[in-house]
């Protein structure tokens, strides 16, 4: 703290210019020792993983596991609850709960002084856009794991434990990166939540895919990990702190300072924190890992690669908007790098068979809407959409999870179709439908506002580039909206005609071909006579299905509640409370300003002043003729998609179209070939030195030495009594005749 | 009491000094003896017989299989041993050379108990005594 005092007090005038800005600038934090309850927050989930450690040591047969993380999950998200009620939002709260990384130094170690101390406390740093975060990130956690507690039942006493542990393991390390007061705590919980992710993809061990694919996931992981460490250095460096508030004070403070090109440390700060960002969130170039991590059970994929673990990317960009705003070059290539994911994931999406693998790409699609909406200039529209993403994205999830469940792995969707029809499916059906029209952007749900708050943004800004993004953006709508409803109406839409997938052991439709030694033909001769026939889900996968899509409904109130230019709206409220305050549009600064960027907008030829209004109708077209076409080509005439499909590869102009898309653009053996291959042959080259040299030479060499004397004394030991004894005789003899010819020698002198 | 010439650098020196007595340097031999005429004779019976007696063992040892007689021969070159310390104390006019044989006779029985004790176990593994049926450490 008293690095933050001096800080503070070193803080020059603002400059004229920011005047204006002077109203953005993020508030001193407030000490709060009587909040450190919050701390129980993260406690709870530690407690939960150590409790379900035991579980799993004892061989605990039953539910145990999965209660104990639901009731403490439930407890986290009832403390969040109360942090938001009783934490006041005038300033960030700091909350410090011990010390934890403390060094000083030097000998002039004054007080505050940079660079003779480092501090990381483990302290919480509570201001709004924390709480935001951890009231979604504990309600949904918790109502995932209920849903869990069914859908993992077909493990219970095998894996059960181990996987709410790692659940719980996830919760407390997304809990330390979210609330965490310095970057380091932030560190800890990002690996922390790419350990649990690891532990969760490759939960079916037995399987060599899900082995791969955790392997996949963190490898391209630790390439971001490694952005982010390196900007954690260079932030230290440059600001002498890691503390967050400590630092938004140093950046606001050496704003002046800045541009003149000779602190190219500081320059490369935001671009390291992106690489961080863009490995966890899943976005160009190192998005590959998270279609793969598909591989583990699907409440897994609803928490943490759809609704948590990949906005933390998000977050820490919204986090440190302040070091962003420094540099608009920066948000630029956020804004460049989100939209092409944008779109290269929704054209792969557009082409998968695979339902939750169409999920997959859906997710790495609107993460990169999110970066688009914070390169663009707009932290509400990103932060508002990772809101509602959440939920109907984790609302999707868990219906591919409970349709996984119930037709016994089946995830093809030729193979299935008018599931609405089928006894026990009809809750997953209509709760499908509205998270995919939320995912659609179908006018007046969450994903609408959400969406539209981010392109406007990018049509409104005045920057060219910005514009042609925009219309990036729009088309990848038209593309969401197709594929999304491509799914539903193939499976959940049309005749009902279904085939069950390759688990088709009694009811235990659990995740798909798992190895625990399942016997197969024992279980499939007993208990159906014979014939298979989906089954429903029960009263947690029902029960949380639907809260989850009253959620995804709800999450459209704000949006309503909000005012022409959402500045009333709940999130806008929270966002500009934040240190992503910086990003928030500057609508009601000045009629002036907002009058110019309204009249000579990117979509004036639609005649309508207001750049919000024209793009919500923009996107609208948009999404319905995407519903439209999917409509057209997968409910009411299903061999037109077929017959589209041979057209386009019949003729050769064409026909790289249909495979690339369907091979996912090669992206994956492009990697193998550029990446992978050289590293193994340099591998090999390096296996042959040590081999050959390192072993062959100086190891082995040296040890042949010894035994090359060894064998000149060997004869001697030959086991015989009599043998040694010689050996012994024969030295004395030698020894007496050494002492008489000494004797002689003496006799001469 | 000949352990320490090699970590000398002059070893020669320390032999003239230290052993002198035992090992007159050829340079010395004319001067007169530590002892009488006779008693020197007598002296020199004694080193001769025990140097004979371990001359024996030594032989028995290197060229019998049979562990009794190879133990039987080892007290020989033990009572060799012995006779040249008696042959010493008296060259020193020193009783201790005696009281050390007293003290090598006790042990020597102790250790032959066991030496004994010993091979009857080796006898009951192999039902033989020859040497050469235990030869399980041999390199070559």
């Amino acid at each position: 703290m008293s690095l933050t005092a001096s800080l503070s007090s070193i803080l020059a005038p603002l400059p004229a210019t920011l005047a204006d800005a002077a109203s953005a600038t993020i508030k001193p934090a407030v000490a709060s020792p009587d909040l450190s309850w919050a701390g129980l927050i993260l406690l709870l989930p530690a407690i939960s993983a150590v409790l379900c450690g035991l579980c799993a040591a004892r061989g605990v047969k039953g539910k145990l596991p999965g209660v104990i993380t639901a009731l403490s999950l439930l407890g986290a998200f009832a403390l969040t609850l109360m942090l938001y009620m009783r934490c006041p939002t005038d300033a960030p709260r700091t909350i410090h709960l011990f010390d934890w990384v403390s060094f000083a130094w030097g000998s002039g170690a004054a007080e505050g002084a940079k660079w003779t101390s480092f501090l990381a406390p483990f302290s919480l740093y509570v201001d709004s856009l924390t709480l935001l975060w951890m009231l979604f990130v504990t309600g949904l956690g918790s109502l995932i794991a209920i849903y869990a507690t069914e859908y993992m039942e077909s493990d219970v006493g095998k894996g059960y434990a181990r996987f709410f542990g790692a659940v719980s393991i996830f919760l407390f390390a997304m809990g330390s990166l979210v609330m965490g007061g310095n970057l380091i705590l932030l560190y800890l919980g990002w690996e922390g939540v790419g350990l649990a992710s690891y532990l969760l993809i490759g939960y079916y061990y037995s399987k060599p895919s899900a082995v791969a694919a955790a392997k996949k996931a963190f490898i391209v992981n630790r390439i971001g990990d490694l952005g982010l460490a390196l900007g954690i250095f260079l932030i230290w460096v440059n600001y002498g702190t890691v503390e967050y508030d400590a630092l938004f004070q140093a950046v606001t403070a050496s704003t002046d300072s800045l541009n003149d090109g000779s602190e190219w440390t500081k320059a490369a700060i935001p671009y390291c924190l992106m690489l961080g960002a863009f490995g966890k969130s899943a976005q160009f170039p190192l998005y590959v890992w998270l279609p793969d991590a598909m591989e583990g059970p699907t409440p897994v994929s609803a928490l943490i690669h759809a609704a948590t673990m990949v906005t933390a990317g998000i977050y820490l960009i919204a986090r440190t908007y302040p070091l962003f705003q420094l540099d608009p070059g920066a948000l630029t290539v956020v804004a460049t790098i989100g939209c092409i994911t944008a779109l290269l994931a929704a054209t792969i999406g557009m082409a998968q068979y695979d339902i939750k693998r169409v999920m997959a790409y859906s997710t790495v699609s609107q993460l990169g809407y999110m970066f688009l909406g914070l390169g663009v200039g707009t932290t509400f529209g990103a932060v508002y959409h990772v809101f509602t993403h959440a939920f109907f994205k984790a609302l999707l999830f868990l219906c591919c999870g409970a349709i996984m469940h119930g037709m016994a792995g089946q995830l093809d969707l030729r193979k299935m179709s008018g599931l609405r029809n089928v006894k026990g499916f009809g809750i997953i059906s209509w709760t499908f439908l509205i998270g995919c029209l939320c995912l659609a952007g179908f006018p007046f749900t969450a994903g609408f506002f959400s969406k539209d708050s981010i392109i406007a943004q990018a049509f409104g800004s005045g920057n060219d580039r910005f514009v042609l993004l925009g219309w990036i953006a729009v088309f990848t709508a038209f593309l969401t909206a197709y594929y999304t409803f491509r799914v539903w109406f193939r499976v959940c839409g049309g005749p009902t005609k279904y085939e069950p997938g390759d688990e088709l052991h009694g009811h235990g439709g659990d995740d798909h071909g798992h190895g625990h030694g399942h016997g197969h033909g024992a279980d499939d001769g007993h208990g159906h006579g014979g014939e298979w026939h989906p089954h429903g889900p029960r009263l947690a996968i029902n029960g949380v299905l639907l809260l989850i899509c009253l959620g995804a409904i709800l999450a459209a109130v704000p949006a309503y509640l909000g005012g022409p230019h959402q500045e009333n709206n709940w999130v806008m409220k929270m966002v500009s409370h934040s240190s992503a305050v910086g990003g928030i549009p500057a609508h009601d600064h000045g009629a002036s300003h907002g009058a110019d960027a309204h009249a000579h907008h990117a979509l004036s030829f639609t005649g309508i002043a207001d750049v919000h209004t024209a793009t919500s109708v923009v996107a609208s077209v948009a999404g319905i003729l995407g519903i439209a076409i999917a409509a057209f080509f997968h409910l009411f005439n299903r061999k037109a998609a077929d017959g589209l499909r041979q057209t386009l590869l019949s003729n050769s102009l064409t026909r790289w179209l249909p495979i690339a898309m369907e091979n996912k653009w090669y992206v994956d053996e492009i990697y193998h070939a550029t990446l992978r291959v050289p590293a193994r042959a340099l591998g090999h080259i390096f296996e042959f030195f040590d081999k050959s040299v390192i072993d062959g030479v100086f190891v082995d060499g040296g040890a042949r030495i010894p035994a090359g004397l060894a064998r000149v004394f060997q004869p001697l030991y030959n086991g015989v009594l009599q043998g040694y004894a010689w050996t012994m005789a024969f030295g004395v003899a030698l020894i007496a005749a050494w002492v008489f010819w000494l004797w002689l020698q003496g006799g001469a002198a | 009491m000949i352990a320490s010439p090699f970590s000398s650098a002059n070893p020669s020196l320390l032999l003239n000094s230290s052993m002198h007595a035992i090992l007159p340097s050829s340079a010395e031999l004319s001067t007169p003896a530590l002892l009488a005429s006779s008693d020197a004779a007598t002296v020199n019976i004694a080193l001769l017989v025990s140097a004979l007696l371990f001359a024996c063992g030594l032989v028995g040892f290197l060229s019998r299989r049979n562990m009794i007689i190879m133990f039987l021969c080892t007290e020989l070159m033990f009572q060799a041993a012995a006779l040249a310390m008696i042959a010493f104390g008296k060259v020193h006019g020193d009783l201790s050379g005696q009281v050390f044989v007293i003290f090598i006779l006790t042990v020597a029985a102790a250790e032959a108990a066991l030496a004994l004790g010993l091979v009857v176990l080796l006898y009951r593994r192999r039902e033989t005594l020859d040497s050469e049926a235990w030869s399980e450490l041999r390199e070559a």
